[in-house]
């Protein structure tokens, strides 16, 4: 682990510079999620979906460190299985996009004329539309769950991808070493992808983090509305919705996995602030 | 037989004005494992004529209008794209003026190296790479087997050149374009590198086109030398007879605008005005506004280079003229 650690360090290091503290934080924050999540079986005290209808509504105490919900189910427990689905949201909720959106950068802003006319307006189509709204709508139609959730992103959430990489693939398709890359007779579609655009990916995995805080935040906002993960699956977003009725009397059944909807998005957030400013400062 | 035969090659830029003809008619030949000098200020066509024969212009703008460049018996201004590739990287190469922009800076000075072998030969990744160190020995990279997994921005401007060499000649090409090679490179270095290519000449066979401004460079490594202005060539001769018995004003005026030891504590001479617009050039011979031995006749007709010997031709008219008053 630490030989990684350090690997990954030096790596990093290499690239960027030393990282920021912040960006440490971050990363700590992300890490702590990771293991939480690999680890649930293990550190989880209960049972996630084990009801206990004699212990229900308890506020934290020595048994349930944070309180049981409304069907006496451990909401600790719950928190750390959930964090399972909440990652897994962020990850493939952003992989999907990322990777159709950049394929459409390159190609439009590489191949250029009328190639990138039609992916533009394809793109401003899909800008037109609220981004919620568009999501919402589209889950709605393929019926709720984890499957309609990735598929709706997958539609909407590579336009940011897109336009970012386009941008840096129409300035660097004139640079100095893509025209040494076609001195030496390689084809355009490998000038495009091994040559341009690892040089042009760099603000699409930075904006990819922030991404990944959102579409976690937009994966609880569906479950909350009945459109995500469905009861009795322990989800953060779900956990909150589950709550509401008893926030005047179980605050716990709330704040606490609002709480950690938080840590988590604030630990991608820094991360992406942490690549952003070295971005920034080496440019 | 000539590895590269140039005839009246002419290219043009679109502008909103009409065409600009930045290179025009160009013609020079090329010997095997013999290094021609294109000579001229920027701006001159000498790196647009060359790109030109590489299909590497710049933009859809540019478009050649005319000429022939016969190589290996085969047209290369009207050989399709994309068999021209194939020849790009593997019989044709090319390298740069600024090694630190020209490199992929996120890729391995090695696997730069090693691509041309991958693509082109059909090499694998671990027969490149040990291919790649190689050649980045014979382009005198220290420590070679280290140095292949370094990235560029670890390397010196001229270990950078040398590893864009090393790229250029992986594949064996028989034609190497240097366009201002040393130019980005301080003087010791300029020296080694220039070494290094006329050495590859030595053991390869490899013909080179050095496209430069500087005549020292011209005197120390060329055994042909043409002579650019505004686009067209003023005149082509071996070395020792152009650097020797110049036959245009031109050439003697940028022979003379060399710095010398003997010509110390003076004014160094220059030749006065600037490159004319190509866009609008003038009639005639296209440096009689600057010349010093111009005529009316000057303002007609458009010289191209004649022989004046066998070996040494001259787009002066009045090159006699201009040969007895020296």
């Amino acid at each position: 682990m630490s030989v990684l650690g350090a690997a990954i360090h030096r790596r990093l290091h290499h690239r960027l510079g030393a990282p920021s503290t912040l960006f440490y934080i971050g990363a700590g924050l992300c890490l702590f999620w990771i293991v939480v999540a690999i680890a649930a079986p293990w550190i989880a005290p209960y049972d996630p979906i084990a009801q206990d209808l004699r212990a229900t509504l308890e506020p934290p105490n020595a048994r349930h460190l944070l309180g049981t919900d409304n069907f006496g189910r451990d909401i600790l427990s719950r928190i750390i299985w959930g964090t399972r689905l909440d990652l897994q949201m962020g990850v493939f909720g952003v992989l999907f996009p990322f990777l159709i959106g950049t394929t459409i950068g390159v190609v439009s802003g590489y191949v250029g004329g009328f190639v990138d006319v039609l992916l533009m307006r394809l793109l401003d189509v899909t800008i037109s539309f609220p981004f919620f709204v568009l999501i919402i709508a589209i889950v709605a139609v393929l019926g709720p769950g984890l499957m309609s959730f990735y598929i709706a992103l997958a539609l909407v959430g590579w336009v940011s991808y897109a336009r970012l990489v386009r941008s840096r693939v129409i300035v660097l398709k004139h640079a100095d070493f893509v025209l040494a890359a076609r001195s030496l007779g390689f084809s355009g579609p490998r000038i495009a992808f091994r040559h341009i655009l690892p040089n042009a990916i760099m603000p699409a995995i930075v904006f990819s983090v922030s991404d990944a805080v959102l579409d976690i935040v937009l994966g609880s906002s569906l479950s909350y509305l009945g459109l995500g993960i469905q009861p009795p699956t322990p989800e953060w977003g779900l956990m909150i919705a589950e709550g509401q009725t008893f926030i005047a009397t179980a605050w716990w059944m709330t704040t606490f996995p609002g709480l950690a909807i938080m840590l988590l998005a604030t630990g991608f957030s820094l991360l992406a602030d942490g690549f952003a400013e070295k971005l920034g400062l080496r440019e | 037989m000539a590895l590269l035969e140039v005839a009246d090659l002419s290219v043009e830029f679109a502008t909103p004005a009409g065409a600009l003809r930045a290179v025009d008619r160009v013609s020079f030949d090329l010997a095997e494992g013999e290094v021609l000098g294109i000579v001229g200020e920027s701006g001159s066509g000498k790196t647009v004529a060359c790109r030109s024969i590489l299909h590497l212009l710049p933009g859809a703008r540019a478009r050649i209008a005319g000429g022939r460049a016969m190589f290996e018996r085969r047209d290369l201004l009207t050989l399709p794209e994309r068999e021209l590739r194939h020849l790009r990287g593997s019989r044709l190469a090319m390298i740069f003026q600024n090694p630190s922009t020209h490199l992929d800076p996120l890729m391995t000075v090695g696997r730069q190296v090693a691509e041309p072998l991958i693509y082109h030969r059909g090499l694998s990744a671990r027969e490149a790479r040990r291919a790649a160190i190689e050649l980045l020995a014979r382009v005198g990279i220290p420590d070679p087997g280290h140095n292949v997994d370094a990235h560029p921005h670890r390397f010196s401007g001229g270990m950078r050149q040398r590893a864009m060499i090393a790229a250029a000649i992986a594949c064996e090409p028989r034609l190497l374009i240097a366009d201002e090679p040393t130019t980005a490179l301080d003087v010791t270095v300029q020296a080694q590198i220039l070494r290094l290519l006329l050495d590859l000449r030595d053991r390869t066979g490899l013909s080179i086109i050095l496209i430069t401004h500087d005549l020292g460079i011209v005197a120390a490594t060329c055994d042909h030398v043409a002579v650019m202005y505004a686009g067209r060539i003023m005149e082509q001769a071996s070395k020792a007879e152009l650097l020797r018995r110049p036959l245009h004003p031109y050439t003697r005026g940028l022979i003379r605008s060399r710095p010398t030891a003997a010509a110390r504590g003076r004014e160094l001479p220059s030749i006065e005005g600037q490159l004319p617009p190509l866009a609008d050039p003038p009639p005639g011979c296209r440096f009689h506004p600057r010349c010093a031995h111009a005529e009316p006749r000057c303002e007609t007709g458009m010289p191209l280079p004649e022989p004046a010997t066998p070996t040494h031709a001259t787009a002066c008219i009045r090159w006699r003229e201009v040969m007895a008053q020296a």
